[in-house]
């Protein structure tokens, strides 16, 4: 009895059919596998038509501003593509920054606390909310769609308590203030890009001798080679750009240090992989034995934790929490920029990463539009017209893998 | 001594019996096709073996020794390994993610306490593992299994379930919705994995298939233990007869629950 007897089958699904390498490069592009390349070239065209169009928009004095005008919303977005890659979403992250901001200010300037400890106390605050929103979602079910959006309400409701009849409260100079005031020299700035750099590179080569010693294929050259020269590229442009003008900005530090810690932790740890296995198929992630439970609450934890940071940020650089703080655009912006920037709404796809470079395309877009002097009007359409754009190439990428017999 | 022995398996859903004491044997090195129609009891049985839904009596001895098997990981200690048809896997994680998955090596000294993943050694086990099973379609274990063949899923679920060194393995409908060329290639593992000495029980309801790589096959018809044939003695109409029903098989061929033949 041989296979060959056996009776027809209807459909043959196609082996593997080789792609040609141009193909290959426009899948990759569009699949978020080289996505961080296809937001660069995406930022790059933004730069040169605001150029175009406007001569300041390249100065150092006005990328400086840019980068300090996107780390409030760059450290909530990292919040944010923790519960995209769940596949979950969290919509009151806008309003926890704004309330977690209100209570530190309040703290510290009506009731005489260090500023260190406001700021913990933000912080400790949104992790609570957080793992309220991460608690509903897995105990009781509740979408967190529509759990987030009647937090969402409440915060708003909870930063107009917390601040009373007045309506705003100012910050005095000082730790709160510094974080967005605070510029380093020329020199610190190189030594810390020689520092980034030696780190990289020390991380790269010893990841490579490990996997020679152990018989494995090494990296490929886009890893060894290219990614290095890009970064250092991207350190020596920052320096000479930010030393033109003020300096070093310790905000900008501060959210690049937080794209990097997380990005260590959903990449390099069994925690970070659990998140994508419980994002990319839910019940296999629960059948490996992995508490689905127990990642889900702790990633809307953190990413309520990194509402409060940002929160905390836009404090900082207005010098003053008002009715209005975490309120507007914040969180459209916060969830638009890591979905321009490839993080997958449906799961399981995307990298910490794109938290900050969504967070300079649509920081950019914004910023070019201030220049140019543009009518809110236009503004919001723009900014609304960027993001659908983007959420159509994500659900058009989608679509592509599903019919290619993936999901 | 055989590796697995269940007797008197019954389950009931409401007013449905599904399994009427049912006995099941199974032995090292051996391939036993479970085969029968729709609602014959086949997947009943399997949950009842593999804990996910135990059977309400019945008896188990594996490697002799009598054994309780109440929830998927009494199964799992005792080295039961179920590949669903689902097959369960991520298809954003690449094939050493989703091997791992649930189990991932851990690297030793300061990173082990923030739990840091252990690619390279993840990654060598992995390639080793493959090697094993001969699955050498792959072009890197580095891609996402979305982008992967059905047959090559097959074979990462497959090769997931060895991870834990199991004695015996279920796999549901391991052939289904496969090209002719993916399928031969599972038929292939399912032959190494008999080599290296363990119990494989196939659900299948491709006879060709089952004819191609069981050594026993066991009929399950309305819930009891229709017939038990030797797939050497046996042609594919008398197990089409024994599915259905139509009629019985000769006597001669026909096995009893403990391998004897029934005296006519």
């Amino acid at each position: 009895m041989s296979l060959l007897e056996q009776p027809p089958v209807a459909v043959e699904p196609p082996e593997e059919v080789p792609e040609s390498a141009r193909r290959r490069l426009l899948r990759s592009l569009a699949e978020g596998e080289l996505s961080a390349l296809r937001v660069v070239l995406m930022l790059a065209l933004i730069w040169l038509i605001f150029q175009a169009q406007e001569d300041r928009f390249l100065s150092s004095t006005n990328l400086t501003n840019l980068l300090l005008q996107i780390t409030s919303i760059g450290c909530i977005s990292v919040g944010v593509v923790l519960v995209l890659l769940l596949g979950e979403i969290d919509l009151s992250v806008g309003a926890v920054s704004g309330f977690t901001s209100g209570i530190m200010a309040v703290l510290m300037v009506r009731h005489g606390w260090p500023a260190a400890a406001a700021i913990g106390a933000a912080l400790v605050v949104g992790a609570a909310i957080g793992t309220f929103n991460g608690l509903m979602v897995t105990q009781f079910g509740i979408p967190s769609f529509v759990v987030t959006l009647a937090g969402s309400l409440a915060w708003q409701g909870g930063l107009l308590y917390v601040l009373g009849t007045t309506g705003t409260v100012n910050l005095a100079p000082g730790l709160v203030t510094d974080l967005t005031g605070t510029f380093y020299g020329a020199a610190v700035g190189w030594a810390l890009a020689a520092a980034i750099l030696a780190i990289d590179v020390g991380l790269l080569l010893a990841r490579h001798r490990r996997r020679v010693a152990a018989g494995l294929p090494a990296q490929g050259v886009a890893r060894m080679v290219i990614e290095p020269l890009a970064l250092a590229a991207a350190l020596i442009a920052s320096v000479l750009v930010f030393s033109d003008d003020r300096g070093i900005p310790l905000a900008v530090l501060i959210l690049v240090g937080f794209v990097v810690f997380f990005s260590w932790l959903t990449q390099d740890t069994e925690f970070g992989r659990h998140v994508y296995a419980t994002g990319g198929n839910v019940e296999a992630a629960r059948r490996a034995g992995i508490g689905v439970d127990r990642v889900r609450v702790a990633v809307f934890a953190l990413a309520s934790t990194m509402a409060a940071v940002g929160g905390v940020m836009a404090a900082s650089r207005l010098m003053a929490v008002n009715q209005s703080s975490g309120g507007s655009d914040t969180l459209l912006l916060s969830i638009a920029g890591p979905v321009i920037a490839g993080v997958s709404l449906f799961g399981g796809r995307g990298r910490v990463s794109a938290a900050l470079l969504g967070a300079l395309v649509i920081g950019s877009i914004s910023n070019g539009m201030d220049l140019l002097a543009l009518a809110s009007s236009a503004k919001y359409v723009i900014t609304g017209a960027v993001l659908c754009v983007a959420v159509t190439i994500d659900a058009l990428a989608r679509r592509q893998r599903q019919l290619a017999g993936r999901h | 001594m055989e590796r697995f022995v269940a007797k008197g398996v019954c389950k009931r859903f409401g007013a449905v019996q599904a399994l009427v004491d049912v006995d099941f044997e199974l032995d090292a090195g051996e391939v036993v096709a479970l085969v029968g129609d729709n609602g014959a009891g086949k997947s009943t049985l399997i949950k009842a073996i593999s804990g996910v839904q135990p059977g309400d009596a019945g008896q188990f001895w594996f490697e002799g020794e009598p054994v309780e098997i109440r929830t998927p990981v009494d199964a799992y200690r005792l080295g039961i390994a179920t590949v669903y048809q689902d097959l369960a896997l991520c298809d954003n994680l690449d094939v050493v993610a989703n091997l791992f998955l649930g189990a991932e090596l851990l690297v030793h000294g300061p990173g082990h306490a923030v739990r840091v993943l252990d690619e390279i050694a993840m990654e060598q086990r992995t390639l080793e593992l493959l090697a094993t099973l001969s699955v050498t379609t792959l072009r890197s274990v580095r891609s996402e299994v979305g982008a992967l063949s059905g047959g090559q899923r097959q074979a990462v679920a497959i090769a997931r379930s060895l991870l834990g060194a199991p004695k015996l393995v279920i796999l549901d409908e391991p052939t289904a919705a496969l090209g002719i060329t993916q399928t031969h290639q599972v038929l292939a593992l399912i032959e190494r994995l008999r080599e290296q000495g363990l119990a494989v029980v196939v659900i299948s309801h491709n006879l060709a298939n089952v004819f191609h790589v069981a050594d026993r096959i066991v009929v399950l018809r309305l819930g009891r233990r229709a017939a038990t044939f030797d797939r050497r003695t046996t042609t594919q109409d008398q197990v089409v007869a024994a599915i259905t029903g139509a009629s019985l098989p000769r006597p001669e061929l026909l096995l009893g629950p403990d391998g004897a033949s029934v005296p006519s």
